[in-house]
């Protein structure tokens, strides 16, 4: 990776310094302006009572935003519907992609076009495909027509808080499986077939060659495949949003973290809480990225 | 041995390869069903629609819904302003992206190792931690409802810096030391010989901001609220609250939002798998 730079204590040109810091200008900018700056306002905010009424006034009120949200159902609600949400998305995601991965490596005609296809929801946007399910989930929608031609039980998928976000966690399995899907393909196409052989000659099977071999040595892209996965799914928003129409219902069944801090914002106007949640919500996905890091064992892939 | 086995071993490979493709098609139904259906229902007069059934074809074909949706006052608007938003978006992350990328891979300048951490530590940041302070400084600088702040914020991007710092680095360096002895600048180097070189890289990184900002949802519901500005996926929310019930219309939008973003997919698959990859496995 720095194998192409000069050594390090290399005399810096006064040209290169004014050429490096007019190609880094935009960016430098933007980031400052949108990232960082946010950031440092963001702590701030969360340390403040603020009023959005006319011009903007803050009163600070020290740590008095992290303990109300200690005491405050709706952040619990939201917690456990998010926690819910990414503890069922992301290991049947991170499987299913795993496994249409390994059927398109395997020797087979036309797996670009199998490829293409699946990839097809992956592009389309969260707005259209939510829609698109809500019609499919309706009462007298297709999901329940073919749910009753098996004799299966049909719900009111869009309307009853016992199904309604497991509604958005099929539609998004469903959504999100392809991309990693051709993260795991990458990967598997680096593996050596010569890897395969030795182990036909050791006279092991299919599944033995998946579970010892493959999975083993997919190990680093399953890492990414799962941090990014908690990352995505914990910030869960759009499909909640439109579903409910921005209450979370019904009855708070798909009110997430995310929509919360949209709540807080736009219809309570407490920036300051809200500012406290997100952080919160960060502290969480980093947190987790640590601990699943740790049990892994495995640094991210380079 | 071998030869005793392997007429059993085929056979074995045969029934292998139907389970095979018979899960791979059966993923592909399962794949293009919802869209199959929103784009049967996008064909069908609301009547057929509220009977129900089965019926992927049309039983009476209408291109109703479509001229209905075209009659909304807003709808072309709303069409213009996402792409408007989406192809700027994309311009500037083009161009800003491969600056700094190919600054902190070729350029030694004071603090180039810090500027790179930074943009590496920008990475972990989740933005709904922004979210609300980005609101702020748009309000302050009189930019909601605004086509810069719907695109200044999102003007350059960390993972394609990130991105493109790596291509450059496998880059080779004989051209632009020519370039610059034939008396080219930094700036003309880089415009007339490096980015020409690196279209490979820049189609991969377009289709993915494109698509970016063509779908994204959570910045415009943030900053947009005049239904004038709204970009398309706000749009079509905004009509599922007017039409509640009318899939057909609903669905009609939804399928004149989908088409562009799947053209280009079409045209463009192998830079999409590229870039998941490129970011992916390499990032």
């Amino acid at each position: 990776m720095v194998g192409t730079r000069r050594q390090p204590s290399a005399k810096h040109s006064v040209g290169e310094d004014i050429a490096g810091y007019a190609f880094m200008l935009p960016t430098l900018l933007v980031l400052g302006m949108f990232v960082v700056l946010p950031i440092l306002y963001a702590v701030f905010l969360s340390f403040q009572n603020v009023e959005l009424l006319g011009d903007i006034q803050y009163e600070f009120v020290g740590f008095r935003n992290f303990f109300r949200l200690v005491g405050d159902d709706r952040v619990w609600i939201a917690l456990r519907n998010t926690a819910e949400y990414v503890a069922v998305v992301v290991p049947v995601q991170t499987l299913l992609a795993l496994v249409l991965a390994v059927l398109l490596n395997s020797s087979i005609r036309g797996k670009h076009w199998f490829r293409i296809l699946f990839f097809l929801p992956t592009v389309t946007s969260s707005a259209v495909l939510t829609l698109i399910f809500m019609w499919i989930y309706n009462t007298n929608g297709l999901l329940n027509y073919l749910l009753a031609l098996f004799s299966l039980p049909t719900y009111n998928w869009l309307g009853d808080p016992a199904v309604a976000l497991k509604g958005i966690m099929i539609m998004n399995i469903w959504a999100t499986a392809p991309f990693y899907m051709v993260i795991y393909l990458a990967a598997l196409q680096d593996i050596p077939q010569s890897v395969y052989e030795a182990a036909d000659l050791d006279g092991a099977n299919a599944w033995q060659q998946f579970i010892y071999i493959t999975v083993p040595l997919l190990k680093p892209v399953t890492f990414f495949v799962v941090a990014m996965g908690i990352i995505g799914t914990f910030q869960l928003f759009d499909q909640s949003y439109i579903f409910s129409n921005g209450t979370g219902g019904p009855n708070n069944a798909t009110l997430t973290i995310v929509l919360l801090i949209y709540q807080y914002v736009f219809r309570n106007l407490q920036m300051g809480y809200a500012a406290a949640i997100a952080f919160f919500l960060a502290g969480i996905i980093v947190s987790l990225t640590l601990i699943q890091r740790y049990w892994l064992g495995q640094e991210t892939p380079d | 041995m071998i030869d005793k086995r392997s007429p059993q071993l085929s056979i074995y490979q045969y029934g292998v390869q139907i389970l095979l493709y018979g899960l791979l098609i059966l993923y592909a139904v399962v794949t293009l069903i919802p869209f199959l259906w929103a784009l049967s229902a996008s064909f069908k007069p609301l009547s057929e629609i509220v009977d129900g059934g089965l019926s992927f074809m049309p039983k009476q074909f209408t291109l109703e819904n479509y001229g209905q949706i075209f009659q909304q006052p807003l709808f072309l608007r709303w069409l213009l302003n996402s792409v408007v938003i989406a192809i700027s978006v994309t311009c500037f992350n083009l161009l800003f992206n491969s600056m700094a990328g190919y600054a902190l891979a070729r350029l030694r300048f004071r603090g180039d190792r810090l500027w790179f951490f930074l943009i590496l530590a920008v990475l972990a940041v989740p933005a709904q931690v922004t979210l609300i302070p980005t609101f702020l400084i748009l309000k302050a600088l009189g930019w909601l409802n605004s086509y810069q702040g719907m695109i200044v914020p999102g003007m350059v991007n960390a993972v394609f810096i990130f991105m493109m710092r790596q291509f450059f680095i496998n880059f080779p360096k004989e051209l632009e030391e020519a370039a610059q002895l034939d008396g080219l600048n930094r700036f003309g180097t880089f415009w007339h010989i490096v980015l020409p070189l690196a279209k490979p890289a820049l189609a991969a990184q377009a289709v993915f901001v494109f698509m970016g900002s063509w779908n994204n949802f959570l910045l415009p519901v943030v900053i947009l609220f005049d239904p004038e500005m709204f970009t398309l996926p706000l749009g079509l929310n905004t009509f599922k609250g007017q039409y509640i019930s009318y899939w057909n219309y609903i669905m009609a939008a939804s399928m004149v939002f989908t088409l562009p973003a799947i053209c280009i997919y079409a045209f463009f698959n192998r830079y999409f798998i590229q870039s998941v990859t490129f970011t992916g496995g390499k990032g």
